[in-house]
């Protein structure tokens, strides 16, 4: 029971985190319909830059304003480029033309930083909270905890950004109907502009918690891509689908990884190695819960007119 | 107009549907004789073009009864009511704007194909010569609607007007029994419709198709159809012979409006 | 001058109907045909076309148009949109593989067939999901597709038939006593197998089902109004698809690399053959073909440039290579969605177009 809560606890934890990076594409669909598939490149771009500048000989506090800056400029060169000539366009080439992105995206943050994994040091290290230990006997990392606990503040501010300011209230009057938000004098591009920036920032903070924790490298498009299966699960448009689908994502397939490969191996009689499930296991689950409720969790259901 | 009066072949009775909280159609009964033209009117909103999604299946009422040929059903499916010789236009035009004027009306004919997939894969004998034949009835509504120069033409690229005409043709190809225009003349202009109104009772008159439509040009419904049904906020208000409903007080005053 | 139909009068529908009614677009695909099958052959009799030629460019070429074809039945054709294709290709090529290996005297052919249909039965399944869903939801669920079968693929170890690396190494392609053991009769195998395929295919879009497809991707309501049942014409693109996907699969293997791991259909590769379709047209056969011809060429031109780029003196860092590939990869997806949606296909179109009309310009 313990170690189950253990797993349980330390999916919980990678789940906010996995919430962040989902929250990233949620922020960009909702001001703009465009389903963002490079938020994940952004992710591992922004990581590899602010390591690379570090690397560098920068210290963090500089490198990491400065990815800043790069994020932003990424994000209105990829507006203007990408986005503004197709607008009007079906939603699907929309989601073709960011997978183009993401190749993009990725090409350039290799060919700039090389393709060789680097470490990131946020100066917290992961280590089982030693008063925890002592007290249950639960192994619970320190660097988890402290990166969920940055992930959810990061979730709770954006989320009151959203609702509370005078942005965020024309971000939502976008998201509903552009030409309406547009003839009430809502500046779009200014808005575009500016969802761009703060996609980019939580681009930024997710590659940082991620790089520290599993190492900047390639690899980290793959943790971005389960925001996927998050997002399905939470709804495309909705910031506590978002945290909630991150939250079951991140516990179902840590408990999955650890628990489903005994009972599989007794189920089919053999010595396997199992393990990866929490590779796919994600996806599998999204795609079940798909057959039961397709709008998602906190969707509304749409009725179709003809 | 005696030949029109068939026998009845579509009821309704006491139909009710809703979306959530919102009611479309509040206890409606009428009915529909073989070879009418019979019209349904009524302001916008009045729930006309639901009361065709409710006839062809894509709307299942939440109450009422449906007789169709003599056998009771709580709804239709869309399925079965193509299968049954149900077919419709829509209107905002539906038609498959990737694909030539040809392939959109052959689609129409689908449920008349008995070839599979693999002998429509190696195209050889039985499935070549159905495809032939297919080919050739549409043709015949091709030239019946006036649309030979356009045949090749991606839908996606006619006026408006002609894709209403080519959606008629989709839905003729079927071979219905039943055909449920939807606005079929809708923004267009003065030799437009008389180009439809013809079309409409040509079809009528010669393949003795009955024929459910909605339409806003009043001029056009009084003088093509037999009977109109007159709904309004989802309510049945009148029904009757156009010279009927012209004179229905309830109906004056739905369009016109009444001092309160 | 030259392309012109005029004069060329059709007197029955069959003949109206047929795949080129234009008679110099026989002749051209006819004389394409004819050079594949016989003038490449010949020519590398001649040592003009060498075996880097057959293994590195054609061949490749061939196998990606298939799957490029497959993919683009079920994403230009039916319009559901799937990132697990190169998924579909390793259930082809391991179910072919463990057919030919379990079962004595299992003709090649038919292991191909009954891979695909292996490959079809999973497409049917991982496509369940299409009939309630669209779009970027669909193309999500699909990952699933991709991420459960390499895993399962990897890990049980029957299907790689308990190799300890995971990698198999696929059977000598025999028929008749025939070994195709030379790049070039391995390409030829290839080529005959393809041009049927391409042919089955561009039967099944012209007639019924094929309409149902896109009548199903234009507008669904009205195709289920019109009597096409949504979950039949759905599933059966999947099935379809992935059968092509699954032969695909199995020639890329047997044909092409000789030896494969699970890893070798990975995401990356799924992304390759949407590009592909995207890229060379969606909704075309035609451009299944363009496509794949353009992305198995970019990396080489993309090598030669760069190489040429060093030999100028230019020194490159290493590893830069395949980073430029993903950028350029990445870069022209945009550029063909913004400038010409419908992508090579549809250049090809235009300039017949013109051709025909030339020297006037309207």
């Amino acid at each position: 029971m313990q170690f189950f809560i253990e797993v349980l606890i330390a999916g919980l934890l990678s789940g906010v985190m996995y919430s962040l990076v989902a929250l990233g594409y949620v922020l960009i669909y909702k001001a703009s319909g465009v389903f963002n598939f490079a938020q994940g490149a952004m992710v591992f771009f922004a990581a590899l830059t602010a390591v690379g500048l570090h690397d560098l000989g920068l210290s963090l506090w500089v490198a990491v304003p400065l990815t800043m800056v790069a994020m932003i400029v990424l994000g209105l060169v990829t507006e203007k480029f990408v986005l503004r000539p197709l607008v009007a366009q079906p939603e699907i080439t929309l989601f073709m033309a960011t997978i183009g992105l993401t190749f993009f995206v990725e090409g350039l943050a290799q060919a700039i930083w090389g393709a060789s994994v680097r470490g990131l040091e946020l100066g917290i290290a992961d280590v089982p909270l030693e008063w925890l230990m002592e007290v249950s006997g639960m192994a619970i990392s320190q660097f988890d905890l402290i990166a969920a606990g940055i992930a959810a503040a990061l979730v709770a501010g954006l989320a009151l950004f959203f609702s509370r300011t005078k942005v965020g209230r024309a971000l939502r009057a976008v998201a509903d109907d552009h030409q309406a938000a547009l003839s009430v004098g809502i500046p779009l591009q200014h808005i575009w502009g500016v969802v761009w920036a703060v996609a980019g920032f939580v681009a930024l903070v997710s590659g940082l918690l991620w790089g520290a924790r599993n190492g900047v490298q390639f690899a980290l498009t793959f943790v971005a891509l389960k925001a996927l299966p998050v997002l399905i699960l939470g709804g495309f448009t909705s910031v506590p689908g978002a945290i909630v689908g991150g939250l079951i994502i991140g516990a179902s397939e840590k408990l999955a990884e650890v628990f489903l490969p005994p009972l599989l191996q007794q189920l089919f009689d053999t010595q396997m190695n199992l393990g990866g499930i929490e590779g796919w296991f994600p996806y599998v689950l999204a795609l079940l819960f798909l057959l039961v409720r397709p709008e998602g969790l906190f969707g509304e259901k749409i009725i179709r007119r003809i | 107009m005696s030949k029109k009066s068939g026998e009845v072949i579509l009821s309704f009775d006491n139909i009710s549907l809703s979306f959530g909280g919102v009611k479309a159609l509040t206890s409606i009964g009428f009915d529909v004789r073989e070879h009418e033209i019979r019209a349904i009117i009524g302001p916008n909103g009045a729930g006309k073009s639901s009361m065709l999604n409710v006839i062809n299946g894509v709307y299942h009422p939440q109450q009422g009864e449906i007789v169709f040929r003599g056998q009771k059903r709580r709804g239709m499916n869309t399925y079965e009511s193509a299968k049954s010789g149900i077919a419709r236009t829509f209107q905002n035009i539906a038609l498959f704007k990737g694909m030539s004027v040809l392939d959109n009306i052959m689609t129409g004919r689908n449920l008349k194909m008995r070839s599979n997939f693999l002998l429509d894969a190696i195209y050889w004998g039985p499935a070549q010569r159905e495809e032939i034949a297919h080919r050739k009835a549409v043709e015949e509504i091709i030239d019946f609607l006036e649309i030979q120069h356009i045949r090749k033409t991606p839908v996606g690229r006619l006026p408006y007007g002609l894709q209403k005409r080519v959606e008629l043709g989709r839905a003729l190809a079927a071979e219905p029994s039943i055909l449920l225009l939807d606005e079929p003349m809708a923004g267009m202009n003065v030799e437009e419709k008389q180009d439809m109104c013809r079309f409409i009772l040509d079809v009528n008159d010669q393949l003795g198709t009955t024929i459910v439509l909605i339409e806003h040009d009043m001029g056009v419904v009084m003088d093509i159809s037999d009977r109109v049904v007159v709904l309004d906020y989802g309510k049945k208000i009148a029904d009757g012979t156009p010279d009927e409903v012209r004179s229905n007080q309830n109906v004056i005053d739905a369009y016109l409006g009444v001092a309160h | 001058m030259f392309y012109r139909e005029s004069g060329q009068f059709k007197s029955t529908y069959a003949e109206d109907s047929q795949i080129f009614p234009i008679r110099q677009d026989r002749w051209v695909v006819g004389g394409i045909v004819a050079f594949a099958f016989l003038g490449i052959p010949l020519l590398a009799q001649f040592g003009w076309v060498s075996n880097y030629a057959f293994t590195a460019i054609l061949t490749p070429f061939l196998i990606f148009a298939l799957a490029a074809l497959g993919l683009n039945i079920l994403t230009g054709y039916a319009g559901q949109l799937s990132l697990g294709t190169a998924a579909f290709m390793a259930v082809g090529a391991f179910a072919s593989y463990n057919f030919m290996l379990r079962i004595e005297g299992m003709p090649i052919l038919v292991a191909f067939v009954l891979g695909g249909l292996c490959a079809a039965a999973v497409g049917i399944v991982f496509g369940l999901p299409s009939l309630r869903i669209r779009g970027f939801y669909l193309a999500a669920a699909t990952l699933a597709t991709q991420f459960f079968i390499v895993w399962c693929l990897t890990k049980v170890g029957w299907f790689t038939n308990y190799s300890s690396s995971g990698v198999i190494t696929a059977q000598k392609i025999e028929m008749f006593g025939y070994a195709f053991d030379s790049s070039m009769s391995k390409y030829l195998f290839v080529l005959g197998i393809v041009s049927v395929m391409a042919l089955l295919a561009k039967n099944m879009v012209r007639t019924n089902i094929g309409r149902s497809w896109m009548a199903i991707r234009d507008m669904d309501m009205a195709a289920e109004v019109i009597g096409f049942r949504p979950m039949r014409t759905k599933l059966m693109a999947f099935a379809v698809s992935s059968f092509y996907c699954g032969v695909a699969g199995a020639l890329f293997a047997y044909a092409y690399l000789g030896t494969v791991e699970p890893e070798g259909f990975n995401l990356d590769l799924s992304f390759r053959i949407l590009f592909m379709v995207i890229i060379g047209g969606l909704g075309s056969i035609l451009g299944s073909f363009l496509g794949s011809a353009f992305i198995v060429l970019l990396p080489i031109v993309l090598n030669v440039a760069m190489q040429s780029l060093e030999g100028a003196g230019l020194p490159l860092p290493s590893g830069i290579g395949s980073s430029i590939e993903l950028m350029a990869f990445g870069a022209l997806i945009i550029f063909f969605l913004i400038v010409e949606p419908h992508g090579l296909a549809r250049l090809w179109q235009i300039g017949k177009e013109k051709l025909r009309l030339w020297p006037f310009p309207h």
